[in-house]
């Protein structure tokens, strides 16, 4: 890919990765359990309009994890600190899963700064009657067919053969994503009490067949975050940036662009 | 050697059929597969097997902790072993062991032990383990604190045994304003101390330390990966702590079928030894293994090692040949046992002579061939180093 530079950046004893990309504004966007897998496809499109930064957070992909890193708080306190680092007094922020979730723990701890939300397919509350689906007692066969709505998106990952140094990667991020994650399952129970403190344009994005995080999970945070926006996708899994791609991305780009 | 009695009190009546729908006996099975008439029996005569070994003239009766699975129905093995604990005369009472970073409060466990150490007047053996991965789903306990919470846990019982109370604990994982065990232990300084462990080289060098010494108990590992692990158990003190284990510190469990000849042990073991290793310990490896569970390099060891054993159609035989089954007439298994004593000087055999849906009847027949035909070959006798070349 073209225009993405990979960076190095020292915060809190952390050597940070991070992908960036484009000038502008600044697009913060935050992974999910997996990776950064689901953002970097559509990075070079964010970067036609923003300065776009997709950090590995520490323990996942090229980041290690520090000996004091336990928790989606610990994670949450470490971005405000990258934030400070990077000297960014405004910006759009974004996350993916659980990086939906720590970027609606950075914005109950300090939303000022922040222009715009997006959480999308967010982890970070329970729904009740609700379960969440289990990542971590399924295959990953029975994962990708979870995490996906249409056929076409599974077969392709299903025969997809990752390298020695892919599964690496994955194990690394399964390993750190299972020490923030594990119980509460995905979630912080008292998340739900401070959500309204996210008085800022937020826009919360979701597939309607997402196997993770069923649709409810999404009206619940539109209902707990005053003035949200919610825009769900038909036979759309948990990764709608790739299955609905362009729909995703319009969406996005119209709202960053709208808010103040 | 010594020998122990392990029972690990299957749910012998589970519908082998099971596993057409289901993927595992643990943990996703649902537990109307469980009929607690079927259950009361089975606990009934588990028990009297556990006290029909004493009387046979075994060191120990053993028990262990599972939860949420028709593999083993002791989620608290204090309960039976509180009732062994009247109902034996001479063996040790062993629980081998409890699973310390499952509990938010390791003090109940320094408690229990304490009072059975009490009871038995320190015919007592505290078993300290991890529980199995699958154990991390059961409980709700994230596998990244695992060693972490194991260490803590530890420490916390051992000073609750050792110490004058009350004192302060404040750890990571947990927070006593007040430790000061009531009872304290009947033993000094405390109860004997096994580690049963499936095998990691954290966990042998730790239990081999010389302020510990603690009796390595490795369970369901093919012969050669066991010699591995003892070896370095024994490599471990000698050159890194400067002392020379004894045979007392290596265990193994293993399950074990003696019968008239080989023929016969052959024929009435194998349905329920092949149960017990493709349908009681058939364990999907997202389920056994959690994230962070052990290291990445770890986990992949462990893998390697243990691939028979998850492989699933897995049969009598194949189990024999790797070690991790001995079946045969009472000749044929003193001649594999003294194997294992002289090839990796074990102190200490755990036999699992009741295994899968094995009843009740064969399960005394077996303890009663091995208690009088095997055991007391080996009473005095001491081990007799050998080599690959000298065979």
């Amino acid at each position: 890919m073209t225009g993405i530079r990979t960076e190095t950046l020292n915060v809190s004893g952390v050597a940070l990765t991070v992908r960036r990309a484009g000038e502008g504004e600044t697009l913060l966007l935050l992974h999910g359990a997996n990776g950064n897998a689901s953002w970097l496809p559509i990075i070079e499109s964010l970067s036609a309009r923003y300065d776009v930064i997709l950090p590995d957070h520490p323990g996942f992909g090229d980041t290690d994890a520090p000996g004091w890193m336990d928790s989606i708080f610990d994670m949450a306190y470490f971005y405000l600190d990258v934030i400070e680092a990077l000297g960014l007094e405004s910006f759009h922020l974004a996350g993916h899963s659980m990086g939906g979730w720590i970027a609606a723990e950075i914005a109950v701890r300090d939303r000022h700064r922040i222009k715009s939300l997006t959480l999308v397919s967010s982890a970070g509350i329970w729904v009740n009657g609700t379960p969440m689906g289990d990542l971590f007692s399924w295959s990953p066969q029975e994962t990708v067919r979870r995490a996906f709505a249409r056929q076409s998106f599974i077969d392709e990952m299903l025969a997809y053969e990752p390298s020695e140094e892919e599964i690496g990667v994955m194990l690394k991020n399964r390993q750190m994503a299972a020490r923030l994650c594990w119980s509460p399952r995905l979630h912080n129970p008292d998340l739900r009490k401070w959500l309204h403190r996210l008085k800022l344009p937020t826009l919360i994005i979701w597939g309607d067949s997402d196997g993770i995080f069923p649709e409810p999970y999404a009206h619940a945070y539109h209902e707990l975050i005053p003035g949200s926006e919610l825009e769900i996708y038909e036979n759309c899994g948990h990764v709608p940036m790739a299955e609905a791609r362009d729909a995703f991305l319009s969406r996005l780009l119209t709202f960053t662009g709208g808010a103040a | 050697m010594d020998f122990y009695f392990f029972n690990l009190m299957p749910y012998g009546a589970l519908d082998l059929e099971y596993d057409k729908k289901y993927a595992s006996a643990n943990l996703l099975l649902p537990n109307s597969y469980y009929d607690p008439e079927e259950g009361h029996k089975l606990y009934t005569r588990y028990m009297d097997e556990l006290e029909y070994a004493d009387e046979l003239g075994f060191d120990g009766v053993c028990v262990n902790e599972h939860h949420q699975t028709a593999y083993g129905l002791m989620p608290t093995p204090g309960v039976i072993a509180g009732a062994l604990a009247r109902n034996t005369r001479q063996a040790k009472v062993c629980v081998l062991g409890r699973a310390l970073p499952l509990v938010n409060n390791p003090l109940m466990i320094a408690e229990e032990f304490s009072m059975l150490d009490n009871i038995t007047k320190g015919r007592f053996v505290a078993g300290f383990v991890r529980g199995l991965g699958v154990e991390y789903h059961a409980m709700g306990i994230n596998p990244a604190f695992s060693l972490e919470r194991f260490h803590e846990a530890h420490d916390l019982v051992v000073r609750a045994w050792t110490e004058i109370g009350p004192f302060a604990f404040e750890g990571k994982h947990y927070h006593l304003q007040y430790v000061n065990l009531w009872p304290r232990p009947y033993s000094k300084p405390h109860p004997e101390v096994w580690i049963p462990s499936q095998g990691s080289e954290e966990t042998i060098r730790w239990a081999a330390h010389p302020d510990r010494r603690y009796t390595y108990l490795n369970v369901y590992s093919p012969f050669s990966a066991v010699e591995q692990f003892m070896g370095m158990y024994r490599r471990v003190c000698e050159e890194d702590y400067g002392y020379e284990a004894e045979d007392r510190q290596l265990g193994l469990a293993v399950p074990i079928y003696v019968g008239e000849t080989d023929e016969i042990a052959a024929k009435e073991a194998r349905p329920h030894i092949e149960a017990f290793f493709n349908k009681f310990l058939r364990i999907p490896n997202e389920l056994l293994l959690p994230p962070g569970y052990t290291s990445i390099s770890s986990l992949k060891a462990i893998a390697l090692a243990k691939r028979e054993m998850l492989g699933g159609g897995k049969s009598m035989e194949r189990m024999n040949d790797l070690g991790m089954f001995i079946c045969g007439s009472a000749d044929t298994v003193r001649t594999r046992l003294e194997e294992f004593q002289d090839r990796i000087g074990l102190g200490r055999m755990c036999t699992i002579l009741q295994f899968g849906t094995l009843p009740h009847e064969l399960t005394r027949k077996n303890m009663e061939l091995f208690a009088t035909k095997v055991m007391p070959h080996f009473r005095g006798r001491l081990r007799r180093p050998r080599s690959e070349a000298a065979e």
